[in-house]
């Protein structure tokens, strides 16, 4: 197991999780560095997605799920009953598995959040969505057509302008739920290339039913079953010297 | 014909045989025919019988059409004359009640689909909205008559009648809006939040914009109903005759059901009216729509933008 002592930005301490009767996560205890990728895999329904989503309390908007234990962002826990879940999606951005832009244009897509915060002058709003696309790596393809609906770009476009989306509210943390499973192998390995950029700026934790993907990618990783976290370990170590056997099961293919 | 495929698909599960014997085979394809025959008639008699009506009241109607029916008020016990009045009565009902209901019907809806827990309570109030879409509409006339009419004190005038016909088409667009709101994917919701925008303005900037061409559609029916409707304004606004025209919502008005009602049973030359009978209907059918074919376009307008 891994413990973060200086660099770290989430603790997960002991978390439980329900939904209504079903414990979907079973005690997960987990730091995850700062400016660094962590890759949370394991078969489907293990609960790897559940604490993406436990990470920006996404997980508010289903009726009767419970969280027990704690989640501490910047030194306070973000399930306090003084803590605002918009300001806590604000500061840890997502992105989703199914490109998932907004009917609007390109520009509006990426201008919507910041407007929403305050960001009203044209300039300043021009310079943020440049700067957002130029760092989802769309800006070249995306500078003369800003105007026109993002539902008209590719899959992988439309994906980079959730990203582009997501990084113009300036987040610390950017969670990831299988952004490259609806996409072709080409715009796969683009957002790859893009997620080992904005290593440098933003911490990033990425779910994935892709071992490779995983292995290539990611610092850290941390394998769940069942809704434990069996392993958590750095990414090297994890996929050739793993310390528990059902690891080793799962990255070889014996099961899952 | 993907119909012809499914129906085949299906038989092939349920029948042992697998559709093996050549009898079987015309049985099933007769079966099909049968069924395909009903399902073309019934489309051809409703459209045909909406044709029919419509070619009927447009024949006897339009002889009686002019600028002066248009535009002049009735006069010799209302055999002679125009019908200004009542369409223009018509219009402030049917405007006010669109006015009260709209905000109303789409706050209730947003309520009950965004916001309330569901459960009981809201499938009790669902019930109760759907129960008020079945009451007669006289009810709602005598309602409005005493609530607005006589308990608050507002008499006979635009604002009663507007009020009522709001009450009266409020659950078609609590209904339309909420099937609307459903509409609008969830992820967009939740793609809203997760940039950390709150759920009200993920409501206003995202979910209401999409839902509006459905809100729309709800608001079109209201429209053609709370205009056609008579029962509900006889008690609450509308005139057997005035020829002033309304200076305030507290005045009475003439409205073109109303008229044709009070043409058609109430007046002292029901063979001498007839033609202007027709007229009032025509007219009355050409505003809905009208009303109807410009929110479709708004519709379709606002759709062409849309890929999901």
């Amino acid at each position: 197991m891994v413990t973060i002592q200086n660099n770290c930005i989430i603790k997960v301490g002991n978390v439980d999780f329900y939904y209504g009767k079903f414990r979907a996560l079973t005690d997960i205890s987990m730091d995850f560095e700062k400016n660094r990728v962590t890759a949370l895999i394991g078969p489907s329904g293990c609960g790897k997605s559940t604490l993406l989503r436990l990470l920006n309390r996404m997980n508010d908007l289903i009726d009767g799920f419970r969280v027990e234990g704690e989640v501490v962002f910047e030194g306070k826990n973000i399930y306090d009953p003084d803590i605002d879940p918009v300001e806590i999606r604000r500061r840890i951005g997502m992105v989703f598995q199914k490109p998932n832009p907004f009917p609007k244009s390109i520009f509006n897509n990426i201008a919507y959040g910041p407007r929403l915060v305050g960001v009203r002058k044209k300039s300043d709003l021009e310079a943020l969505v440049e700067q957002s696309l130029r760092q989802a790596s769309l800006w070249d393809e995306a500078k003369d057509i800003l105007g026109r609906s993002a539902m008209m770009l590719s899959g992988g476009q439309q994906q980079r302008v959730c990203i582009a989306r997501a990084l113009a509210m300036k987040p610390d943390v950017l969670l990831m739920d299988e952004p490259t499973s609806a996409l072709d192998p080409i715009s796969t390995a683009k957002i790859e290339e893009l997620i080992e950029e904005l290593k440098k700026d933003y911490t990033i934790i990425i779910v994935t039913h892709n071992m490779q993907q995983a292995a290539r990618i990611s610092d850290y990783t941390g394998f769940f079953y069942l809704g434990k976290l069996i392993e958590y370990n750095p990414t090297e170590k994890l996929f050739t010297t793993p310390d528990v056997r059902q690891t080793e099961d799962y990255i070889t293919g014996r099961f899952g | 014909m993907s119909a012809i495929q499914v129906i085949s698909e299906e038989e092939v599960i349920r029948s042992p045989s697998h559709g093996k014997s050549i009898s079987n085979m015309k049985w099933r394809y007769f079966k099909q025919n049968l069924f395909l025959g009903v399902v073309r008639l019934s489309a051809l008699i409703i459209a045909v019988s909406l044709g029919g009506f419509l070619f009927y009241i447009f024949v006897n109607g339009v002889g009686v059409i002019s600028w002066d029916f248009l535009t002049l008020p009735p006069r010799d016990s209302m055999t002679k004359g125009g019908i200004m009045p009542a369409i223009l009565g018509t219009f402030y009902l049917t405007s006010g009640a669109i006015i009260i209901a709209l905000p109303l019907g789409v706050v209730s809806a947003v309520y009950l689909s965004e916001y309330a827990k569901q459960g009981p309570v809201v499938r009790i109030i669902r019930v109760g909205v759907n129960c008020l879409a079945g009451v007669p509409s006289i009810v709602f006339g005598l309602f409005g008559l005493g609530l607005f009419v006589v308990f608050l004190r507002f008499g006979s005038c635009i604002l009663s009648g507007a009020l009522t016909l709001g009450f009266l088409i409020l659950p078609t667009i609590i209904g339309a809006s909420e099937e609307a709101l459903k509409a609008v994917p969830q992820t967009f919701r939740e793609a809203s939040l997760a940039l950390g925008v709150a759920k009200w303005q993920t409501i206003f900037r995202i979910v209401l914009p999409n839902a509006l061409p459905g809100i729309l559609t709800g608001s079109i029916l209201g429209i053609g109903r709370a205009a056609g409707e008579t029962a509900p304004i006889m008690f609450t606004a509308a005139a057997f005759f005035t020829a002033k025209l309304p200076a305030s919502i507290f005045d009475e008005v003439m409205a073109l059901p109303y008229h044709v009602y009070v043409l058609a049973t109430a007046g002292t030359h029901i063979e001498q009216t007839r033609p202007i009978q027709y007229g009032t209907v025509l007219v009355l059918v050409a505003l809905v729509l009208g009303v109807d074919l410009i929110a479709i376009i708004i519709r379709s307008y606002m759709r062409r933008n849309r890929r999901w």
